[in-house]
């Protein structure tokens, strides 16, 4: 690898790099992201390495391991190119049977993706519906390269806005690009972005640092993991220039250490960059010096709030500090710092490249571009979505996330994590902006999107977050600290059936004093999931405080669990399966839970076949009177009936 | 250096350059509560009883008068309705801790929060965090310092630095609103120390 | 761990007391877990106060001041995984091994914590063993998962 000293140089060595390439010698490319790989992606990697071997197609076809595309759901995922064949839950076995097929051109049925609803097979990957759906303009690229190669990210463009910024724009011209795409920031609290680097750019002090934010603490949010393990230069090229228009020559990375894999994508992308020359002194012959220090995190939500950010950068303890004092203007070592998330600084490149005004394009009018959201939880299709701003969050969960599996019912969408709401059905037409779902109780967050279904309790999920939030306090302010204790204390009493009179009313009065009180982000926002179930299920809260019942059937101190007699067929595997030994029966004979030795774990409900369902779920209602002996033989239904 | 003026509670009231809102507010003889604030000590910002309202270009906010500076045309109000609610609040929830610290009592009664509002809680420490600021700031010796966050934040003396610093100190000990600090000491002391150190045994 | 080691990993960020965060990880990663005397030996190099230190290693939840087990056991207990069950497949581990999230057992075998959001939110509930990541686990399964563990 040669250090490349001028613009000329990088260009001709894209050109080389393409021209080596050709777009229609056959690739097999595999998801190599921490989701894929949790899901035995490796050993498909491996066993296509050997099967071409076996085959003798070593020389004729490649194989990559490459970002995260996004539908972890069906992972290990497996594009074929130039066909752009999508293969779905591909194992090792599989893989000869792909090999071949490959070789014949043709395409093996059985692991293409099936539209549940038609079943229906999809070959290209780009027809897939999930897919279809979304406007994919920033993690599209993930499954185009090797996360480890910086000739795969040139292969498509990579630092060619780069070049453009360092030589052919002044920093006010970049400035201005950025004001004028009107990107707001995708960490959490949809901040200008331009204002924020304007900011950050006038502000004296010497040096001034540039930072991405890759805590990504939001439980359920994965979309900065796709990002930076995926599609790292992008990230990279993003904060040269976010460096380069403020004046800044250093830049830090905060990953959390719970992401190995992206630390390790990105300290390698930062290596791979400095060899040619994008990275140190004088980028390109630009006289521009730049470097990038990854930091990694060591467990603590707190550190993804800015200021504790830098305190945690700083080697303290991530206590954030008050935000009177602006963090772009005195941060970092209280100089100018521009902290960024990961996504916010993906869009960065795009926006040089195709424009401001392409940017707003797309979105709505307080929203522009695109996001990536999370979509977790109760639904068909879980992974990455990007959709432009103002999509319905409808479509996002039926069109593209194929509704909720399993024939359960819709009940709530969980926006913003822990300093989020839930967004019940009534508002499913809601266009996905950061007003409009602050208006709605609720807030866009970093992007996470927790779908629940009618076995979700809500007053689960508020005693959920709180006692996440307790346990994240950094514990310096005492709104935070105490508030959230006494809240988690009477939320857990509440779903354990011990909730009194006068309860809703201590909660408010705390919800306020944190709100209002709190020394940062984490206790302003901590009552936020408390305050929006209250708003769309307050009814839930009286059935467990007034009744001892949980309506969903969900708190383990509220439910029991009852089998049918006239389901039960006495098949004795939950009987087995009892971790307490609490169920009675045999075969042909209805089996009985003891109630005294129930702990109420559940596993007979979750292993009772399907098409039986005799396990029910009971709150607030007595348990049926066990049968007589006599009564509980099985009577086998004929076919006639 | 300029003067800078603004209002607090209806009062016009002067302050310099790098002033904080309490310190502006006890020049002009207006009294904020406060519990983790010390002359000597750099602003903690950490019990949140000395709230005020500040109005500026027709925005109101609620922030901390110990570390907010002065500002030119602010507009400070130290007692509207919502900061004594907020200050009631945060009194109950320290009296959990330490129904019978003097300094709580005395402001307890002022905001009427009921000390058995809630749970009374193990520990009677309110995190005031004045022994480890102290010790760090003044007598830079770091002989007793926080550990762990949230709920299980504690403070915590360094056996082999109190060990010798401390009996010959003391100068935290009356700052405690609680006296949990020597509660603490003695604890460690007893439990800790390296043998022979102490004086008292 | 020797005094030299240490020294090379503070050297390897060079010396510098901002890097503290980092120092500590790795000697976490050695280790296990961060004994005094390393404690003793950062304060010294970095000119750090210890009470700074102590702090620190309480504070974030990647150290250990105490001895982890051969194997950690973390379940993750992010909002995707909370629901679709991970407090089941929590209490069913606890119960099996005998000891509760946060604590080792008595043989140093199993280290079990919980942990939030390791980003495989797809194949919730997850459990992570020694960093390899066993997805869609259920109740009825967990217990299997520790199968193997020596």
């Amino acid at each position: 690898m040669v250090q490349l000293r001028s613009p000329q140089e990088l260009e001709k060595l894209r050109e080389d790099l393409l021209t080596q390439r050709d777009p229609s010698r056959p690739c097999i490319s595999a998801c190599a992201g921490a989701g894929c790989l949790a899901s035995g992606a490796q050993e498909v990697i491996d066993a296509f390495t050997r099967e071409l071997q076996t085959q003798g197609l070593q020389a004729d076809v490649d194989t990559r391991g490459t970002g995260c595309p996004g539908f972890c759901e069906q992972g290990p995922v497996v594009v074929i190119h130039p066909e752009e064949t999508c293969y779905l839950r591909v194992k090792p076995e599989d893989v000869p049977e792909i090999v071949s097929h490959l070789k014949d051109k043709k395409v093996v049925e059985r692991l293409l993706y099936v539209d549940p609803a038609t079943g229906e097979r999809t070959t290209r990957e780009g027809d897939i519906p999930f897919y279809k759906n979304q406007q994919r303009n920033i993690i599209s690229d993930n499954i185009r390269i090797d996360s480890k190669s910086i000739d795969d990210y040139l292969a498509i463009g990579g630092y060619a806005a780069l070049c453009k910024v360092l030589f052919s724009m002044s920093a006010e011209e970049v400035l201005d690009e950025i004001k004028a795409s009107n990107l707001r920031g995708r960490g959490g609290a949809g901040f200008p972005a331009g204002r924020k680097w304007e900011g950050s750019r006038n502000a004296p002090g010497e040096p001034k640092y540039v930072i991405v934010n890759a805590d990504e603490g939001d439980p359920g949010a994965f979309m900065d993991r796709a990002l930076l393990e995926g599609n790292p230069h992008s990230i990279l090229e993003g904060l040269i220039i976010g460096g380069y228009t403020i004046g800044a020559q250093e830049g830090y990375i905060y990953v959390r250490q719970e992401y190995p894999l992206a630390v390790e994508n990105v300290t390698l992308a930062i290596a791979e960059a400095e060899k040619y020359g994008l990275l140190g002194k004088s980028i390109l012959g630009s006289g521009f010096d730049f470097k990038v220090v990854v930091h990694r995190g060591a467990g603590a939500f707190v550190c993804g709030e800015s200021t504790a950010l830098m305190t945690a950068l700083e080697g303290r303890v991530g206590e954030p500090r008050p935000k009177y004092i602006r963090s772009n203007e005195k941060g970092l070592w209280n100089k100018p710092s521009l902290l960024n998330n990961v996504e916010t600084w993906a869009n960065v490149p795009r926006i040089i490249n195709r424009g401001a005004e392409w940017f707003t394009q797309i979105g709505t009018e307080s929203s522009k571009g695109t996001k990536i959201f999370s979509l977790v939880g109760k639904i068909t299709n879980t992974g990455l979505v990007e959709v432009p701003m103002g999509m319905p969050l409808r479509d996002i969960i039926y069109k593209i996330g194929g509704g909720i599996p399993d024939g359960k019912r819709f009940k709530a969408v969980q926006t913003g994590g822990p300093s989020g709401g839930c967004i019940p059905e009534s508002l499913l037409d809601l266009a996905v902006g950061f007003d409009e779902l602050t208006q709605a109780g609720s807030m866009m967050g970093s992007g996470g999107m927790i779908v629940m279904d009618e076995d979700t309790c809500m007053v689960d999920v508020a005693r959920y977050f709180i006692e996440f939030l307790t346990d994240e306090s950094c514990g310096k302010c005492l709104p935070c600290r105490e508030g959230l204790r006494q809240m988690a204390r009477i939320l857990t009493n509440i779903s354990q059936g011990k909730g009194k009179a006068g309860d809703l009313e201590t909660l408010e009065e705390l919800s306020e004093a944190a709100m209002e009180a709190s020394l940062c982000a984490l206790g302003k926002s901590a009552p936020n999931p408390f305050l929006s179930t209250l708003r769309y299920f307050r009814d839930e809260y009286e059935a467990h405080i007034q009744e001892q019942r949980c309506p969903a059937c969900s708190c383990k101190a509220l439910i029991s669990f009852y089998i049918e007699p006239e389901k039960c067929t006495g098949c004795r595997i939950c009987l087995k399966k009892c971790p307490v030994d609490a169920i009675d029966g045999d075969k042909k004979k209805i089996h009985i839970i003891d109630q005294d030795k129930c702990t109420t774990c559940g596993v007979c409900a979750d292993v009772c076949p399907s098409h039986f369902g005799a396990v029910k779920r009971l709150s607030g209602v007595p348990v049926p009177a066990d049968l007589a002996e006599d009564q509980r033989r099985v009577i086998r239904k004929s076919k006639g009936q | 250096m300029s003067d800078i003026r603004l209002q607090i509670d209806g009062k016009d009231v002067k302050a310099t350059e790098g002033m904080t809102l309490l310190e502006a507010a006890r020049g002009a003889g207006i009294s904020i509560p406060t519990l983790c604030h010390h002359d000597k000590l750099v602003p903690f910002g950490g019990c949140r009883l000395c709230l005020v309202e500040v109005e500026v270009a027709g925005w109101t906010k609620l922030v901390v008068s110990c570390v907010y500076l002065a500002e030119e045309n602010l507009i400070v109000r130290t007692r509207t309705e919502k900061i004594e609610k907020i200050r009631k609040t945060l009194l109950e929830l320290l009296l959990a801790h330490a129904p019978d610290a003097p300094a709580l009592k005395a402001l307890a009664e002022e905001y009427g929060a009921d000390a058995d509002r809630y749970e009374k809680e193990a520990s009677f420490c309110i995190h005031c965090g004045l022994c480890v600021r102290y010790c760090a700031e003044v007598k830079k010796k770091h002989a007793v310092g926080f550990i762990d966050r949230g709920i299980r934040k504690e403070i915590s003396f360094l056996p082999h630095i109190a060990a010798v610093e401390c009996n010959d100190c003391k100068e935290c000990f009356p700052l405690c609103p609680t006296s949990y600090l020597q509660a603490a000491f003695v604890l460690i002391e007893a439990l800790a120390f390296p043998r022979g150190s102490s004086q008292s045994s | 761990m020797d005094n030299d080691r240490i020294d090379q990993i503070i050297d390897q960020h060079q010396g510098d007391a901002s890097a503290l965060i980092q120092v500590l990880l790795d000697i976490q990663r050695e280790l296990h877990w961060l004994p005094k005397e390393a404690l003793q030996r950062v304060s010294e190099r970095l000119a750090v106060d210890y009470a700074r230190i102590q702090h620190i290693a309480t504070f974030y939840k990647a150290f250990s001041l105490v001895p982890k087990g051969r194997h950690q056991v973390h379940v993750c207990v992010g909002t995707a995984c909370h629901v679709r069950g991970a407090p089941r497949i929590l209490d069913t581990l606890q119960d099996h091994t005998g000891i509760k999230a946060g604590e080792t057992d008595l043989e140093l075998k199993f280290s079990l914590e919980t942990v939030n959001c390791l980003g495989c939110c797809a194949l919730g509930p997850v459990v992570e063993i020694n960093g390899k990541a066993h997805g869609n686990v259920s109740t009825a399964d967990a217990a299997d998962v520790l199968k193997g563990y020596e």
